[in-house]
């Protein structure tokens, strides 16, 4: 059996979100149940139907067991692997053989986070972290963490290949005005890239704008076999394919500073999924920062290497542009409730369905999802999702 | 140096380095430079992993300008350092202003004393 064998066999059948923004008063958990719900009363199942569990959380090492027992439920298979945030997406892989297997039918992919308005947020998260998870060998020079990671990437991709404070602007600007065309996105006040170029300095070449929003949000989604899809009440988003790639841990120990292991997550899921870019309709990928996105671009074959920055420029890749990229705004504007994977699948597949109103890619039937991971692009894993009329 | 040879790779790095010997390893197996220090060569998957003084040359591979107000001690540079030896690491270039650092400059590594344990910095090769 290889991984192309799973292509089409396994479907996403209901998607939620809750709590996105600020979720006041809630805790990670009850967002997390919220999202499941909406999950779940989107695909016309319950509770009781899910027996497979995929989940992650940045605080809690166990988490899977706090879901667990906070749903109720008993599930046959369970995943927990955290590789950052591409583990939304990284979960489909090990979900889609457990269900193809017959080890369960039903799988609750969920995530939530409160970052944002809880009283233990991102400093005191940070502060835990260095003591429990240190990275002796970084650390003393205290890099302003994820932004300097990035921001060495991105200087990186600069001197080697002439991209400019300007094109990672467009990123950010794009993802705005998408965002302006999403209800549920947080930042949709307008942005222009003088704005975005003489915004304050976070960690050189980026500015706050170049940075992913920190807000709470929960999202969920459902998988099952396609057959069993067929008879559920949505439209069923069919994974053709889904590829993970893992390579480094801190950004000193990365090898080439322009290259990401979504080079080798893309090659692999473009094969399994028997298309490559140009059959592509949208990219939804893990915008961290607006470096990530001209990395995704140009390691997923979306353009050359080194191109990323030229590929966006005259807002390709915003409304109306020749390539939707992050149609809900990313995590630049959207949503980032630390750990971001789950927000960018339930896009994909929203827009497959046809459901994205103002911001629809019309007649999309194709659609890759690109999660990232890790303080410096350290794991990145990438699906490629389509309707049914493309199996 | 005796309780030293008891420590494991990365105690006896900073312990190396908190008497101010900057050493790296390298591989006996397939010849290459490591860093950080391990006990399993990450190109080779050896062991026989030695340790050697470092060259201490190196080049600026990337570089940016962490901002920090004023009060709190102000902007600051990150660097990566290529190593003459073919190893990279996280550091600072010390002695020229963090916004004057730029990809492709030769730099020295020196070893200072930050809160009481020895770190690796660099400066410009021109002496700046």
């Amino acid at each position: 059996m290889s991984l192309k064998d799973l292509r089409g066999r396994i479907a996403i059948v209901g998607v939620g979100t809750a709590g996105c923004g600020e979720a006041h008063g809630m805790s990670d958990l009850e967002i997390l149940g919220q999202a499941a719900k909406a999950a779940l009363d989107d695909a016309g199942l319950a509770l009781k139907d899910v027996d497979g569990l995929c989940t992650a959380n940045l605080n809690a090492a166990m988490w899977p067991l706090n879901v667990v027992e906070y749903l109720g439920i008993r599930p046959k298979f369970v995943e927990g692997t955290n590789v950052g945030g591409a583990a939304f997406v990284a979960h489909q892989l090990p979900a889609m053989l457990a269900l193809d297997a017959g080890v369960c039918d039903v799988v609750l992919v969920c995530y939530g986070s409160t970052q944002r308005t809880s009283s233990f947020g991102r400093k005191e998260r940070s502060a835990a972290r260095n003591l429990l998870d240190p990275e002796p060998f970084q650390a003393p020079y205290q890099p302003f963490n994820p932004p300097s990671s990035y921001a060495l990437i991105a200087a990186r991709h600069m001197h080697q290949f002439a991209t400019t404070r300007r094109h990672l602007a467009e990123v950010a600007v794009a993802a705005r005005k998408w965002a302006q065309l999403n209800p549920e996105a947080f930042s949709r006040e307008p942005l222009d890239i003088e704005t975005v170029l003489k915004a304050r300095m976070i960690s050189d070449p980026f500015t706050a704008y170049d940075c992913c929003l920190v807000t709470d949000g929960a999202a969920a989604y459902v998988m099952t076999r396609a057959d069993r899809a067929r008879d559920l009440q949505k439209q069923p988003v069919h994974i053709l394919a889904n590829a993970t790639a893992v390579w480094h841990r801190s950004v000193s120990s990365m090898q080439d500073l322009t290259v990401t292991p979504s080079k080798e997550s893309g090659e692999r899921a473009f094969a399994a999924a028997g298309l490559g870019p140009k059959d592509i309709d949208m990219l939804q990928t893990y915008d961290a920062f607006s470096i990530n996105t001209l990395l995704a671009l140009e390691d997923l074959g979306f353009c050359k290497k080194g191109e990323g920055g030229s590929f966006v420029e005259d807002g390709a890749i915003a409304p109306g542009g020749r390539f939707p990229v992050n149609t809900n705004g990313g995590g630049l504007s959207c949503v980032h409730p630390n750990m971001y994977g789950a927000f960018i699948t339930i896009e994909a597949v929203r827009q497959l369905r046809g459901e994205c109103g103002e911001r629809q890619v019309e007649g999309a039937k194709t659609a890759v999802v690109n999660g990232n991971g890790g303080n410096s692009a350290s794991s990145q894993s990438t699906s490629v999702l389509a309707t049914a009329d493309v199996l | 140096m005796q309780e030293d040879a008891k420590l494991g790779p990365e105690a006896h790095y900073q312990a190396q380095l908190n008497q101010g010997r900057f050493l790296i390893q390298r591989c006996s197996d397939c010849a290459r430079h490591v860093f950080y220090p391990r006990v399993i060569c990450p190109h080779c998957g050896g062991a026989a992993l030695q340790w050697v003084e470092a060259g201490g040359a190196g080049m600026v591979y990337s570089t940016t300008t962490v901002r920090r107000k004023a009060e709190a001690g102000g902007d600051y540079d990150v660097s990566l350092i290529d190593l003459d030896e073919g190893v990279r690491m996280m550091s600072r270039v010390e002695g020229i202003a963090p916004t004057e650092v730029k990809i492709g400059m030769r730099v020295r590594a020196r070893v200072i004393d930050q809160k009481g344990a020895g770190l690796v910095v660099f400066f410009a090769e021109d002496g700046k």
